[in-house]
């Protein structure tokens, strides 16, 4: 509720907060089907057709209705977006814990496994992920989260160690506290707020990834809608039927900034109790 | 004859609204030519402010001058009121007639360009001299702040420098074009005592060479004894008093300079030490702590492989015992292993020899199955900022395998009683308090596993001067209620002269003196000791001049293998020690 | 100088890894080789003469012996034969590589001269309308995926002007410049401009923090003017995380940029690979994999050396 609150005190998190909400009614009503026009039911007679009162973002080249599938699309985006920055944010903060606190051998191990993967640029191990699994929203999902693992294992490792270095661990020490609640209580307690961030920049980035794979024809399937595979059709079509482009490009677009300046906005928020915990 | 600096109803505030927002409220004194004046007060007193107002750096940091006019006669006898001066007009006078000193020269120094560079610029910019003409110069200026081979120096980068070469390199930039005023913040309080020593020696010095004025602000009263002519005390952004050095030290008229003077730990030369349980009698019980030919040794590792090729010795053969009810104060400079001898004991580093054993205490009830506890130097570090003070109470004795139950409870919440905080604290968080609160939790916590000896690691440095004063009665007195045994490391001769019993001086990290805290304090035997004290600033001892010093401390780092040769000690009275010098 | 050797050291451990990844990854696709090579007439080959193009190819054998041969051959050099050119592996990738590094410069150096300059005048204007108005833009900037500038720039130029970016056949820098500049420049705009973005984030970010430290303070109080403070105290300092960014970013590129290159219809690296994974080219595939990261760690590198050379601290500091 605090939160809530500082988010709103916020320039930046009023509008990004007002963004996300947005989309997230968006998605959800997509999600449901509650969407002016079945997103799927082909207008044969309103092909191409312009916006109107009736089809608010006119129609495509099969008079399919483009404000429905722009929501099932957004529905679709948002669940591969959830599902792989909870998994990468999952994993990475295992992997940065573990190999923060064991130090040595293990955090070798590890950093040296993060290094290879980041030394792939992200599109491309993605694309390397979609092409051994087959495309699909599933293969989507584990290919942005084991692109987005080895950030999160930085951005865990790196405060996590300097924790490990602060004398409320230390005294910890002394008392004789368990590995695991100086682990839960010391450590993973004070990067609730350096994780967070992170997860809110790492869902713009997943929603700009999986527009991308679909854009690419290796996302979402037809005949199911995703922003990537409107905006792919829309090109050869730019010229008669620009709505076609405009809207899911400025819908991906306005998506990303939504959570950008929520991200922001929370780092401001964090930052001076951030700044005072781990100066 | 119109003073240097002449400032009245200065007025400074911050943030969007600086007339609401006022940190320095109504200021006025003047300084003649050649003149010092100091500035005293605690954080937050405004004393930064206004030394930063005259240059017009306040300006920079969000504060704006809401009354008052700063006037500064120029070299060409014009008086100029700095408040209302352009920007351009204000970087003419930076530098070249105001020059000004920082408390952190770690930091003050740009990290990126070498030192050379630095002080270059400043006859670059004043002097118009460039190349080999201001190589020279500021070689010539190193010179001047007794730096030896300034010319190798140059080209260092501040981090290849001590903490006091930088002070000094500082002095050198600040001073290069000769200002005829030179504001001090606090010039010293990041130094090591001896190094402050060598630094108030140069300052005293250089003013009586160039015969500038010069502002010094500090928290220090005692320090200021040796420098200035007058004194302005400043509490909550007021000055509440100003006058003549010997009068504000001699017959101060304000309940706060009085307070400053007789409440907060000055240093007396042992005149002051504690006079209660002195050790004459009572060696026939077990020491609460034996420590034995502790040896902390870490690797130096270098090479592309990472090999062991020395070790430095940062703890060497230390040994000492401390009484049941007992304190023993371990002094030393930055670097003399103090710090790595307390963390030894508990255990946070591991020793590479010796042994240590605690005896449980037998007198009270609820005994511990950790007899030693710690009390660390920073409190904003050592509370996890994200748990209710109840749980940060709590951890101990889950830790121990207690439970949080009603006797737990009771117990936190007496304690809490005990060192002086709300009852109510439990539910709040560590940065609902302030540094002397978080410093009493601190207490809290480590008397909840009923302890019989805790470690006190520069426990009330980072303390405001007089939060250090109170927290030091409730140390005392918690010391005689549940007869615990102090380990106090400190680098303050003042605040231990407060606590201390026993005094162990520590150098390169060995001991070199040991022994009854009034016998070492009044009569120091070994030479690093008589310097060690000799540099300790103290009200009694006014304009003495302190004597420049550029011996380096010898390097710990050592070859493997290395045993340095067994200690021989010379004794002194019943129960004062001294190591041979070799 | 020791740290620079000891990440030297990791150098091969990572590019061994990486090319595992890649080798066993691009074995997992789904569908086989020659099927993909072949297309339909794929079902006109006997069984004898399937085995003989997979011999031919070296994917007859299990995996481990397939890398132990490439891993010797790439010592020689040799990074395999491609299954869809049918020409060295080596020489397809130096074909499309003058593009790729080309697009990425240019990518970069519109995002630094873009970038740095709206940083620093934004953090100096801190909290003025100005400020704000980069900020906005920055914000904007950084939120647009590029296959939308793409698009939307694409769009822009033919609704309103009636003019199509230059295609066809691409023609390289030493052949005709001024050809090559005209197609390279839009795709660069479009990869620029979110690069620029974040450009400009840090570099704003990085110098508000510098110019609250201790040594800008020094720097005032011995009067150096507002720019000498700027440009001579605080930028050297705050250049560090920009360098950063700009290598990370700039290391990506080098891998290619997949979906601008599409839309652009430009032969890059970006291109290439993905073609190859769809194609099931395994030679291409790794070689190209191991060149891209292969990049991306000697720009790795190079930004380690530009920390060398911005900062004394690392040069002697921690090891």
């Amino acid at each position: 509720m605090r939160m809530l609150r500082a988010i709103f005190a916020h320039p930046s998190g009023r509008i990004g907060g007002f963004i996300v909400g947005l989309y997230l009614l968006l998605a959800v009503l997509g999600l449901l089907g509650l969407t002016p026009h079945n997103p799927l039911m082909q207008y044969r007679i309103d092909r191409l057709h312009a916006p109107d009162s009736t089809y608010w973002m006119g129609t495509d080249l099969f008079g399919r209705d483009v404000a429905s599938r722009l929501m099932m699309g957004i529905g679709q985006s948002f669940i591969v977006a959830f599902f792989s920055v909870a998994f990468a944010a999952l994993a990475g903060t295992v992997l940065g814990l573990a190999a923060a606190w064991f130090g040595r051998r293990w955090d070798g191990i590890v950093m040296r496994v993060m290094d290879v993967l980041l030394a792939f640029p992200a599109i491309l191990l993605a694309l390397l992920i979609v092409a051994v699994a087959g495309p699909g929203t599933w293969t989507s999902i584990v290919a942005i989260a084991i692109v987005y693992t080895p950030i999160f294992t930085r951005v865990v490792r790196g405060p996590a160690l300097s924790l490990k270095a602060r004398e409320f661990v230390d005294a910890a020490r002394t008392f004789g506290s368990s590995s695991s609640y100086i682990v839960t209580r010391h450590l993973l307690l004070n990067l609730v707020a350096p994780l967070t961030v992170q997860i809110t920049l790492a869902l713009a980035w997943a929603l700009l990834t999986e527009a991308g794979l679909s854009f690419l024809g290796l996302g979402t399937q037809p005949p199911a809608a995703s922003l990537g595979l409107m905006l792919s059709d829309s090109r050869n079509l730019m010229e008669t039927a620009p709505w076609l482009m405009i809207f899911p490009g400025i819908a991906i677009m306005i998506s990303i900034l939504g959570f950008n300046l929520l991200g922001d906005a929370l780092r401001d928020i964090f930052d001076p109790r951030m700044r005072r915990a781990l100066a | 004859m119109i003073p240097l600096l002449s400032v009245s109803g200065l007025s400074v505030g911050f943030g969007r609204t600086p007339q609401a927002n006022e940190v320095v409220r109504g200021v006025s004194f003047e300084l003649a030519d050649g003149e010092t004046l100091a500035i005293v007060g605690e954080s937050g007193s405004g004393k930064s402010v206004t030394a930063l107002s005259i240059n017009r750096l306040v300006d920079f940091g969000g504060g704006r001058i809401t009354g008052g006019s700063i006037k500064l006669k120029r070299a060409d006898g014009s008086v100029l009121d700095l408040t209302a001066a352009s920007e351009p007009q204000l970087t003419k006078i930076r530098g070249a007639e105001i020059g000004m000193i920082f408390q952190e020269p770690m930091t003050s120094l740009n990290p990126v360009l070498t030192i050379g560079t630095q002080i270059e610029e400043s006859f670059r910019l004043h002097r118009g001299l460039t190349g080999r003409q201001a190589t020279a110069a500021a070689k010539e200026a190193l010179d001047r702040v007794r730096i030896p081979d300034a010319a190798r120096r140059l080209k260092y980068t501040p981090n290849q420098l001590s903490g006091g070469m930088l002070q000094r390199v500082m002095i050198a930039t600040a001073l290069a074009c000769n200002p005829r005023l030179l504001i001090a913040d606090e010039p010293t309080t990041a130094l090591d005592v001896t190094v402050q020593a060598q630094i108030m020696a140069l300052l005293a010095e250089l003013k009586r060479e160039t015969g500038m004025s010069m502002i010094f602000i500090t928290h220090d009263i005692g320090l200021v004894a040796g420098i200035a002519d007058k004194i302005m005390v400043m509490q909550g952004g007021v000055a509440v008093e100003q006058g003549e050095l010997n009068q504000i030290l001699d017959q101060p008229r304000h309940a706060y300079t009085r307070h400053l003077l007789q409440d907060v730990p000055h240093f007396a030369s042992g005149r002051a030490t504690r006079s209660d349980g002195r050790r004459d009698k009572a060696l026939d019980t077990e020491p609460a702590l034996k420590v034995n030919d502790l040896v902390v040794r870490f690797p130096v590792k270098s090479g592309f492989f990472g090999r062991a090729t020395g070790a430095v010795h940062a703890v060497d053969g230390v040994d000492f015992d401390l009484m049941p009810g007992e304190t023993l104060a371990i002094v030393g400079e930055s670097g003399s292993g103090k710090s790595t001898t307390a963390r030894a004991v508990l255990g946070l580093v591991r020793s590479t020899r010796g042994s240590f054993s605690a005896s449980v205490r037998k007198a009270t009830a609820g005994q511990s199955a950790l007899p030693i506890q710690m009390v660390f130097q920073n409190p904003y570090a050592s509370l996890n900022p994200r748990l209710t003070i109840e749980s940060i109470l709590a951890e101990p004795m889950i830790a121990t395998g207690g439970r949080l139950g009603s006797a737990a409870r009771a117990k936190m919440a007496t304690l809490l009683k005990r060192v002086g905080l709300p009852e109510n604290s439990l539910e709040r968080y560590p940065h609902e308090f302030s540094g002397g609160q978080r410093q009493r939790l601190c207490i809290a916590r480590a008397l909840m596993l009923n302890p019989s000896v805790v470690v006190l690691d520069e426990a009330v440095s980072a303390l405001d001067v007089s939060v250090q004063a109170r927290v030091l009665e409730l140390l005392v007195d918690l010391q005689r209620e549940f007869g615990l045994a102090y380990l106090f490391i400190s680098h303050d001769m003042a605040v231990v002269e407060r606590i201390a019993h026993r005094i162990a001086v520590i150098y390169a990290g060995q001991i070199v003196e040991i022994g009854d805290a009034r016998s070492v304090l009044s009569a120091p035997k070994h030479a690093y000791t008589k310097k060690l004290i000799a540099a300790v600033p103290a009200i009694d001892r006014r304009r003495e001049r302190f004597e420049l010093d550029t011996r380096q401390v010898p390097s710990l780092v050592r070859p493997l293998g290395f045993e340095p040769a067994p200690a021989r000690w010379e004794q002194f009275g019943v129960d004062h020690r001294v190591r041979v010098e070799a | 100088m020791t740290y620079l050797l000891r990440r030297l050291a990791v150098f091969p451990l990572v590019l061994i890894g990486v090319s595992i990844v890649v080798f066993v990854a691009i074995r997992m696709v789904p569908g086989d080789a020659i099927t993909a090579m072949l297309g339909t007439e794929a079902g006109l080959l006997t069984p004898a003469q399937r085995e003989a193009l997979a011999a031919y190819f070296g994917i007859d054998q299990p995996w481990f012996v397939q890398y132990g041969r490439w891993l010797a051959g790439l010592l020689h050099g040799n990074l395999g034969i491609s299954s869809t050119y049918g020409k060295p592996v080596l020489e397809i990738i130096l074909e499309r590589f003058p593009l790729t590094l080309e697009l990425a410069l240019l990518s970069m150096i519109i995002a630094l001269v873009v970038g740095v300059p709206a940083g620093v005048f934004a953090a100096t204007h801190n909290e003025k309308l100005s400020d704000l108005g980069v900020r906005v833009a920055a914000m904007i900037g950084q939120s647009t995926p590029n296959f939308v500038l793409a698009l939307l720039i694409i769009y822009t130029l033919s609704a309103g002007f009636g003019v199509l970016p230059a295609m066809g056949e691409f023609s390289p820098l030493w052949r005709d410049p001024l050809r090559n500049l005209g197609q390279l420049i839009l795709p660069a705009i479009t990869l620029g401009c979110a690069f620029a973005a974040s450009v400009t984030r840090i570099s704003r970010s990085a110098m508000l923090d510098v110019l609250s430290d201790d040594y800008v303070r020094t720097a005032r109080s011995k009067g150096v003017s507002a720019r000498g403070v700027i440009w001579r105290h605080a930028l050297p300092n705050a250049l560090i995380p920009v360098v950063t960014l700009s290598g990370i970013e700039f290391g990506y590129l080098l891998g290619g940029a997949v979906i601008v290159e599409q839309i652009y219809a430009l032969p890059g690296l970006g291109r290439l690979v993905l073609d190859a994974i769809l194609q099931r080219d395994y030679a291409l595939v790794q070689g190209a994999v191991l060149f891209i990261a292969f990049n991306f760690m000697i720009v790795n590198l190079l930004v380690d050396l530009a920390y060398v050379a911005l900062d004394p601290r690392i040069r002697l500091g921690e090891q």
